[in-house]
């Protein structure tokens, strides 16, 4: 089984050279660290900033200079900023090549739901349903069950929706699996994990169709 | 040169009135109106609709106008870390409208460009879309969204000059210029105005055209939200 850092070291694997990424926050901020680095990659954040580096050494913070997180961070060489306009231009334009971000549900359609629980105070979707609206690339970054162990792989949605029909491959503490018009196709298994742990773990439709290899980092 | 200079933030604001609607700039605390948003809180204008990404943090930013029940009604795309606004909201003291923040985006583009409203992808299918007119593009849903209609925009740029021109820095540039000329009066604070002919015109982000009023800011405090550092070696 995989810890948050596995599942990032995973998803890294699946960057490559001369994409332009955006990250969501969480496990997917994580994935920067495991990029192999003889690759050229570079990270969008939505609030305008194209070239995203590591964050700022102590004393060289600056407020004008943040990530979606509204974290501060540094630019790398060949860095942008932009408006908020042109930045979904590059998101909503298919500019953009890759979207990973975390969810808390997705159904097995690639409907995503990961902005809003009825009864709780829902802080809003930010730039989420842009990005699932418009990438055509799109990896979710969770843990197979939530808290309660109740399978967040679904046959359909419980919570409010974020976008329909729009992811591709999920990383989980599990399994690799990706979304297909007949269910989620179980494609690598985490170090140690069985088949029938997934099984048992995925509420939705499993395609499991010969064997299933475990992961490598 | 047709001057946009006003001598100070007092003068900028004219014209401001109660249930009026104001777009305000910046993306949680980086390159907020502060100097507006403070004048606001002091002529305590009331039953404002703020078109903004973000509500502030309790003792900052929007959270100011919040604190003295200045704001009817927020639309914006995510308003978490803001205690004052929770309870407004869950109480029914506030309405809330959030929207995507790209849609955000376009909507006040929209109106700086003249556009009556716009086709996305983003939101179709979900409860945002719910109520709206959707179109098929080439086998894609899309969402028709509105230009949005404001009486004042708050913009912070880092330079400027009389004429209006603005240069921002950074990502505190984010929903700024999408917002310039997008209301009836554009109202720009930088941190440092120079003298007409000295920003260089192949460096200018907005043209003085999109605002009305331009004054130079004071005490900037610029408050980072999330100070993350890593350590020298």
């Amino acid at each position: 089984m995989l810890d948050k850092i596995g599942i990032a070291k995973r998803i890294a694997k699946e960057v490559k050279d001369g994409y332009y990424v955006n990250l969501g926050i969480g496990i997917p901020t994580l994935v920067a660290n495991y990029v192999r680095d003889d690759i050229e990659v570079d990270f969008q954040s939505e609030n305008g900033v194209l070239g995203m580096g590591p964050f700022p050494f102590e004393g060289d913070e600056d407020a004008d200079i943040i990530n979606a997180g509204k974290q501060t961070i540094t630019t790398l060489p060949g860095a942008s900023f932009f408006d908020s306009a042109m930045s979904f231009s590059m998101i909503r334009g298919k500019h953009v090549d890759l979207t990973i971000l975390g969810a808390m549900e997705v159904s097995e359609n690639g409907d995503i739901a990961n902005w809003k629980i009825p009864g709780r105070m829902v802080k809003g979707m930010g730039g989420a349903m842009d990005l699932v609206a418009s990438a055509e690339n799109i990896i979710v970054a969770m843990m197979h069950t939530n808290k309660k162990g109740e399978s967040k792989l679904l046959k359909k949605c419980s919570l409010p929706l974020t976008g329909v029909a729009c992811v591709k491959k999920i990383v989980t503490n599990l399994a690799v699996l990706e979304v297909t018009n007949k269910g989620f196709k179980l494609i690598e298994r985490a170090p140690g994990v069985s088949i029938d742990e997934i099984k048992t773990a995925t509420e939705g439709t499993l395609i499991i169709e010969g064997s299933i290899p475990e992961m490598s980092f | 040169m047709i001057n946009k200079k006003v001598e100070n933030v007092q003068e900028a604001i004219q014209g401001v009135k109660d249930n009026m609607t104001f777009m305000l700039g910046g993306f949680g605390l980086s390159g907020i109106p502060e100097n507006s948003i403070a004048e606001l809180v002091k002529i305590g204008v009331k039953g404002v609709t703020c078109i903004s990404n973000n509500a502030g943090v309790d003792d900052f930013g929007l959270g100011l106008l919040l604190q003295k029940h200045q704001i009817k009604k927020m639309i914006s795309s995510y308003v978490g870390e803001n205690d004052e606004f929770e309870r407004q909201m869950l109480s029914g003291e506030l309405d809330v409208e959030l929207i995507p923040q790209g849609t955000l985006a376009e909507r006040c583009r929209a109106a700086q460009a003249g556009f009556p409203a716009i086709y996305t992808p983003a939101g179709f299918g979900t409860e945002v879309a719910e109520g709206k007119e959707t179109r098929d593009f080439d086998g894609k849903m899309h969402v028709l969204e509105y230009a949005f209609k404001a009486d004042f925009a708050f913009v912070k740029a880092w330079k400027g000059d009389a004429a209006g021109n603005l240069i921002f820095k950074g990502s505190a540039r984010n929903f700024n210029p999408c917002m310039c000329g997008a209301a009836t009066i554009t109202v720009a604070e930088v941190e440092e105005l120079v003298p007409v002919g000295t920003l260089d015109p192949n460096q200018i982000h907005i043209p003085g055209i999109f605002v009305q009023r331009i004054f130079q800011g004071e005490n900037y405090e610029k408050r980072i939200e999330q100070r993350t550092v890593r350590q020298r070696n």
